[in-house]
């Protein structure tokens, strides 16, 4: 069991959970695997092994206006080639550069096209030269964008979601695949912004959704206590994705 | 977490204690003329849900309470409904408290847990606050102070966005974990399993702004539908047929928050056999805790708020038992395990004005840093010396 220290960097060990330990994700680099962990206090990253924490980044409650009423957390990882982004409360999505090795992580760029908080971040790398979008990010609104990585972050599709929480976020061979608060799933062409797909999915919030790259299934999980699995594909004719339930 | 949870916390426990209370006085009711000194009337009941209410929706109490603030621990909160509960004749031994607060805290979780969507926790708080309002109709000025508190509340909440309600019912939910006691009323209402857990339906109507499920639609480049599948979903859904009303007075449509107790249902609660989650909880308190004087300050600061009436020499209090015997009261008090008592912390706040205004000096005293008295930590010295008030 990981959890984040509510003191502050130190020799991290084996501790108690912080109320509010908001996300955790493995970020696989193509050069190192670290370990990412978020809370209400701040972000942490750690060698893969736990051993070590290589970087510490304080949420300053300085950011947030000083008559705020707004609780601040970082949620939603995701890793992109050799930087790895984390989302705020305050919709900002901080991208950080990670080196081959060693502690030496800087935060190269903030992000701000989400006016809430961001819920969470998907990533896959860059498709064919016609479709460079490979990080999404998503947020309590509802609103996707879909960006290109790099030395600059390029916003390539705003996707809006007129109100309804997204709570998570996958990205395949160019296809975005949401889940929502009102227990939808929809899938959209992610350098155009095209819905394709519209599912029913499930009777209350979609609170997670996972995916197989090697064959195309998309698992969603929601309050409803049912999990479905869905086939993605893309049609021949017309190039656009499809959707088939499995289960 | 949520800093908007705490108002939302407090008003639907204090609505499921005044439920639980008022069943209980008018299952022990005696008809005015044949009660002996001891005995509840009708008069009793009415007085000490007055008093109640009078202390819950006191003005300056509710202000402090909607400024946007963490929820505190489970010890503070049970300290305040400790003292809440005495706002008034009513006196009620460790045990029955100690139930009081279990019934409450379930049942308000079962709420929050089975709401449909998350904004629906706000019209679970309308409910419980429609049936104060009907415990206390015959009281204009009682009646006037609870549509204040409904006109802040409305103020306060009814522009926050749903993914804000999202992180309202995920901050309750954490509050509530690890929680597992089983109540009689919902364990004959097949809601909760023997284990502690509560049952989640997959019938009934979607909430409001959701579709029900399984139905895939997809569409062209161009946006035209081109096809439609369906596929058998699991659950037996059907569409809401109507939103819960946000105003003031109207149709909740949501049964969740409304009285549950007739004069004739069971209110037990089983306490053994739930001690297998709580090793995480047992280790909570033990941790010193470095927010502690922040709480303290802010219980100093709300019980200062809390007016209560100091009840005039004569009068006896009354004592209520929630067992149905005094020897069930004794036992239960005896048996509880106990990583469920809860170590309230005793700050002798009582009625005495002159008493809270020593314990608002004492506060003060804390702040003065050229006076070591105690060691470094004062934080950590301060809960026990709070305990030898």
């Amino acid at each position: 069991m990981v959890a984040a220290d509510s003191e502050g960097p130190r020799d991290p060990g084996v501790r108690q959970a912080a109320p509010g330990a908001a996300d955790v994700h493995w970020c696989a680099l193509p050069f190192r695997v670290l370990l990412v962990l978020t809370s209400h206090r701040g972000i942490q990253m750690y060698e893969s092994d736990g051993s070590v924490m290589v970087y510490w980044h304080a949420l300053d409650s300085r950011d947030a206006s000083p008559d705020s009423t707004q609780a601040v957390f970082a949620r939603g990882i995701a890793s992109c080639g050799h930087f790895i982004c984390v989302g705020m409360w305050s919709g900002r999505v901080l991208v950080f550069d990670i080196p081959l090795k060693g502690p030496n992580i800087v935060l190269s760029e903030e992000l701000a096209a989400h006016p809430a908080s961001v819920t969470d971040i998907a990533s896959e790398p860059a498709q064919e030269p016609d479709c460079m979008a490979d990080v999404v990010t998503a947020d309590d609104s509802g609103l996707l964008c879909v960006w290109w990585s790099g030395p600059e972050f390029k916003l390539l599709t705003r996707i809006p979601g007129f109100g309804v929480p997204c709570n998570s976020v996958q990205l395949w061979k160019g296809i975005v695949a949401a889940g929502y608060g009102n227990g939808q799933v929809r899938l959209y062409e992610a350098s155009t912004g095209a819905l394709h797909v519209q599912i029913n999915a499930h009777a209350r919030a979609v609170c997670a959704l996972d995916l197989a790259p090697g064959v195309g299934k998309l698992l969603s999980a929601a309050e409803d206590t049912f999990v479905h699995i869905w086939k993605l594909s893309k049609s021949r004719e017309s190039g656009c994705t499809e959707a088939a339930p499995l289960l | 977490m949520s800093v908007r949870t705490l108002p939302l916390l407090f008003l639907n426990l204090g609505g499921e204690m005044l439920y639980i209370l008022d069943q209980r006085l008018r299952a022990q009711n005696i008809p005015g003329d044949k009660a002996r000194r001891d005995e509840w009337t009708e008069v009793d009941r009415k007085r000490v849900l007055h008093d109640i209410v009078l202390t819950m929706f006191n003005k300056s109490f509710i202000e402090e309470l909607l400024k946007p603030q963490e929820l505190y621990s489970k010890k503070a909160l049970r300290t305040i409904y400790d003292r809440l509960a005495h706002a008034s004749i009513m006196r009620l031994n460790q045990a029955s408290m100690d139930k009081l607060y279990d019934l409450m805290t379930m049942a308000l979780k079962y709420q929050v847990l089975l709401c449909p969507r998350p904004k629906d926790v706000l019209l679970v708080t309308y409910n419980h606050l429609d049936a104060i309002k009907g415990l206390i109709h015959d009281n204009p000025p009682l009646l006037h102070l609870v549509d204040e508190t409904f006109r802040q509340l409305i103020e306060v909440y009814g522009c926050l966005s749903a993914g804000e309600f999202q992180l309202i019912r995920q901050t309750l939910l954490t509050f509530f974990q690890d929680l597992h006691i089983r109540v009689s009323i919902f364990l004959k209402d097949k809601v909760q399993n023997s284990n502690g857990r509560f049952v989640l339906p997959v019938t009934g109507p979607v909430p409001w702004g959701t579709e029900v499920p399984g139905l895939i639609r997809m569409f062209n480049s161009k946006g035209e539908e081109v096809r439609r599948v369906k596929f058998p979903h699991g659950g037996n859904y059907v569409i809401a047929p109507k939103e819960g009303s946000f105003e003031v007075y109207g149709d909740r449509v949501l049964k969740l928050g409304t009285n549950m107790y007739s004069v004739n249902r069971p209110m037990e609660t089983h306490t053994s056999g739930t001690s297998k989650n709580l090793a995480s909880q047992t280790q909570q308190s033990i941790a010193p805790n470095p927010l502690a004087k922040e709480e303290l300050n802010f219980l100093a600061r709300l019980m200062g708020g809390m007016e209560i009436t100091k009840p005039s020499g004569s009068e006896p209090g009354f004592r209520l038992n929630l067992f149905t015997t005094d020897e069930e009261e004794e036992q239960a008090a005896l048996t509880r395990p106990e990583e469920l008592s809860h170590e309230v912390v005793n700050i002798q706040a009582t009625q005495d004005q002159q008493r809270n205004q020593e314990l608002a000096r004492i506060m003060g005293e804390f702040e003065v840093k050229d006076q070591p008295r105690w060691s470094a930590s004062k934080g950590d010295d301060l809960l026990a010396m709070m305990d030898e008030l």
